[in-house]
């Protein structure tokens, strides 16, 4: 076996060193081009910044939710509560500044409360060995009945310190985000180190490549686990604020399968639902596509919006089989 | 043993370990010394796994007491024993293939820089202990890429990071070839000379006299006894692991007395070009009634792919397959199952057994599958058959309703035969039947196969085992590569001629 070591060590140097791993994000970021480049040809004013802008602009919060699910994701979990927690934390973003609460005190109120469902889901799913299905499940009808129970009707934001915050920032030139853009890159950011860089995001791998052995590795499972499901539900409490700046209220029926988007998105950054593999970063690629899809159906103008779902649906179908195909290969 | 001895680094006095009411432990004493290999030896169930679990402290002692490095020590799991100097590999790669090589050796103890994981520094750290195994990997390809024996030298690196006295090795060689093995164990000189004290599980007896010190060996829980490995012949440890003669081991033996097939016969099984790509190259093979084929290669030469296309489990893409002189596709297990085909898989856990039914269940699984669950079997029936199984096969503990999980690995593995031989086969393909059991059972089991190759079954026998294949089979199909190279009388055979066809015919 020693000897046919250094035979493979130079042929994995010598061209690129492109690690299979990186094969579904490479396909994601494939779909993502051919897209700009067909609406390109196809549409004038396609790849204008105003409409790159808003693609980023609509899905800010999608982006935000996404990162937090790949947590989950990797570790072989999953998240059904976002969705709902996300209109839960625009609901009480709402209600507060409504009741004439300050920006200051009702920011981190609204993401704390996805960050303590998460941690709720973690315990249950940690503690009590419930299934992350079911858990989150309960998580999100509960997110949601406490969302009817705060407000049954949309109420908007006036607040000219919370209008102020969600207004335009100029980047460079033509060139302008939402502050919600920028947060959703800190977010990112943040998260692809925390996943390369610290001993949690490795043990968020491990644990997605098998729990037991996680454990017999020594590695901190109870802990990381936990912090997995803290980091979904902080992720999708910030969402919400996000949304909530985006369309300027808090309505209890935002949301609504958004878990779903958020899922699709990661499933089509080419995160295994098995976890263990995948990368924040195809998971943002992941939005883009999805968003990418809904701006070109709005360009062709005559096809209904309902479209995009289909379309969403085929492509995570091809990309889950061509998933499936490289893992066969693999063995 | 003239020089005078070093203390012992890790000491077991009188511990014992209860799941009640079964005493899994009963008083034991371990004397595991620094610089030495110190073989653990006994049968399935003779608590060789609860020791090492009561070490690392995965369960705690009733009574007894455990020191190491002269303080008592009570760990609280695998984890805080580590953090002790007291690692153990276990039989089963416990690493993730989804890592990096050298995340997986240095995950716990890392490098770090401004509060992050140093990825270079990790690398480089993990390329030196790789060097000191004698493994020239690339330390950042994924563990998923290299071969099982790698896996399992590359477990063996993450336990020996850090401050490692004491190395425990579950059956390190059970899915080695003899060449991994031999690494396997020159790595293991070499810790023993630096010092560290490694505890080494294996029923292979052969390793265990190559490369032990000493050996300590347990029957029913309970100590038989601590020796000398040079100063114990076989015949007498395995007298003291089975606590019994060797009549068993004897009566198989014999087995390979043949039943004379007629001349003409058509047979059972005929493939002619069955192939399966990436798989296995197209091979043919005849299989009669009242034989066994053996089936000789290294892991991986293709041994389990044949036999996956015998049973339908995987569908060749090539080639034909007749059965009893009739052209038939073997489309899946079923269809095989409708023909009299039966396979047990090499993964006793994940393909084979059931383990969180009882032993019943289990047993009638295949049976009641091929009547359809619209005629569910009299319980009477089912009963009965159970009961003839336990008594047949010896199955222990002889309850129905015991938890399969429950069982040893011999047991499981009898259970498992128990099911496909309740359908009545006409053909029975055995993947690694005797693998990770211990020497009784095994005997049982070999001489089960030739009864019921006396009987008129026809059996496919693959193991890796060489000399069991050799004793048991009248004829074997040796593979390399995945190709079947050749296929010679079992009877007359010897091991170096079937060693040679297996390393290439002498030419390679």
């Amino acid at each position: 076996m020693t000897t046919s070591a250094p035979a493979r060590r130079t042929a994995a140097r010598i061209p690129v060193r492109l690690d299979r791993r990186y094969l579904p994000v490479l396909g994601t970021f494939v779909v993502l081009a051919l897209m700009l480049v067909v609406g390109g040809t196809r549409y004038d004013n396609f790849l204008t910044p105003a409409v790159v802008s808003n693609l980023f602009i609509n899905n800010a919060h999608l982006v935000v939710l996404a990162v937090g699910m790949t947590f989950v994701i990797l570790t072989g979990g999953i998240d059904l509560s976002v969705g709902a927690v996300l209109a839960l934390s625009t609901v009480v973003t709402a209600a507060l500044l409504q009741a004439g609460w300050p920006v200051p005190v009702v920011l981190p109120l609204a993401v704390g409360v996805g960050t303590v469902i998460g941690l709720a889901h973690g315990v249950m799913i940690h503690l009590f060995q419930v299934q992350p299905f079911v858990a989150t499940l309960a998580g999100m009808f509960f997110a949601r009945g406490l969302c009817f129970l705060i407000a049954p009707e949309s109420i908007a934001i006036g607040d000219p310190a919370f209008v102020e915050l969600a207004s335009w920032v100029q980047i460079a030139g033509q060139w302008r985000m939402t502050s919600s853009v920028l947060i959703a890159a800190i977010v990112l950011g943040v998260a692809f180190l925390a996943l390369h860089f610290t001993r949690f995001g490795r043990t968020v791998y491990a644990i997605g490549g098998g729990e037991q052995s996680a454990l017999l590795m020594g590695l901190p499972v109870a802990r990381t686990t936990v912090l997995a499901y803290v980091v979904s539900g902080t992720c999708a409490g910030l969402g919400g604020l996000l949304f909530a700046m985006y369309s300027r209220s808090g309505y209890s029926l935002t949301g609504v399968a958004m878990e779903l988007d958020a899922i699709a998105a990661v499933v089509i950054g080419g995160t295994l639902l098995t976890g263990g593999t995948g990368f924040v970063l195809g998971s943002v690629l992941g939005v883009l596509v999805l968003g990418l899809i809904q701006t070109v159906i709005t360009f062709e103008g005559t096809l209904s919006s309902w479209w995009t779902r289909i379309v969403i649906g085929v492509l995570l179908l091809v990309f889950v089989l061509l998933q499936r195909v490289l893992s066969l290969r693999r063995t | 043993m003239t020089q005078q001895t070093p203390p012992p680094v890790v000491e077991l006095t009188g511990v014992t370990v209860e799941f009640p009411p079964v005493k899994a432990l009963d008083g034991v004493d371990l004397h595991l010394r620094p610089g030495e290999i110190h073989a653990l030896m006994g049968e399935n169930g003779a608590g060789k796994s609860t020791l090492i679990k009561a070490l690392t402290g995965v369960h705690t002692p009733t009574e007894g007491t455990v020191v190491v490095d002269g303080v008592e020590r009570r760990f609280s799991g695998p984890a805080d024993a580590r953090a002790h100097g007291v690692s153990t590999v276990y039989q089963e790669v416990n690493l993730c293939e989804n890592l990096t090589v050298a995340e997986n050796i240095m995950l716990g103890a890392e490098p770090r820089v401004l509060g992050g994981l140093h990825w270079r520094a990790m690398r480089r750290q993990a390329a030196t202990h790789l060097r000191r195994m004698g493994l020239d990997i690339d330390p950042a390809s994924s563990l998923g890429s290299h071969s099982l024996a790698v896996q399992q030298l590359v477990a063996i690196c993450r336990a020996t990071v850090g401050d490692c006295k004491v190395l425990i090795l579950d059956e390190p060689t059970s899915s080695l070839d003899t060449d991994e093995v031999e690494h396997l164990f020159t790595v293991m000189r070499s810790l023993r000379d630096d010092g560290v004290a490694i505890l080494f599980v294996s029923h292979f007896l052969d390793q265990v006299y190559e490369v032990s010190d000493r050996m300590t060996v347990l029957r029913n829980g309970r100590l038989v006894g601590e020796y000398v490995t040079a100063d114990l012949p076989a015949a007498e440890l395995v007298q003291h692991m089975i606590g019994r003669s060797m009549d068993v081991l004897e009566a198989a033996e014999e087995v390979a007395e043949r039943t004379e097939r007629p001349a003409g016969a058509t047979p059972l099984l005929q493939v002619l070009g069955l192939g399966r790509k990436g798989s296995i190259q197209p091979f043919d093979l005849d299989l009669y009634e009242g034989e066994v084929v053996g089936l000789a290669g290294l892991l991986g030469s293709g041994r389990t792919e044949l036999a996956r296309l015998l049973t339908g489990a995987d569908r060749a893409d090539t080639g034909q397959a007749r059965v009893a002189g009739r052209p038939t596709r073997l489309r899946n297990p079923r269809t095989a199952m409708g023909h009299g085909i039966a396979y047990t898989s090499e993964d006793r856990k994940g393909e084979g057994v059931v383990d969180g039914l009882t032993v019943r269940e289990n047993i009638v699984l295949a049976l009641q599958a091929e009547r359809g669950w619209m005629r569910p079997l009299p319980r009477r029936q089912v009963d009965e058959i159970v009961a003839r199984y336990i008594e047949q096969l010896g199955i222990r503990p002889a309850d129905p309703e015991a938890l399969l999980r429950n069982l040893s690995g011999g047991n499981q593995q009898k259970v498992l035969l128990a099911r496909w031989l309740a359908t009545a086969p006409r053909l029975l393909v055995l993947d690694e039947p005797t693998r990770g059991i211990d020497v009784g059972a095994k005997a049982e089991i070999q001489k089960l196969v030739a009864d019921l190759a006396a009987g008129g079954m026809s059996v496919v026998f693959i193991s890796a085992e060489l000399e069991e294949v050799l004793r048991l089979s009248h004829r074997i199909a040796v593979l390399r590569d995945r190709r079947k190279v050749a296929e010679i009388d079992g009877e007359g055979a010897s091991t170096a001629q079937v060693v040679d066809l297996i390393a290439g015919g002498g030419a390679a």
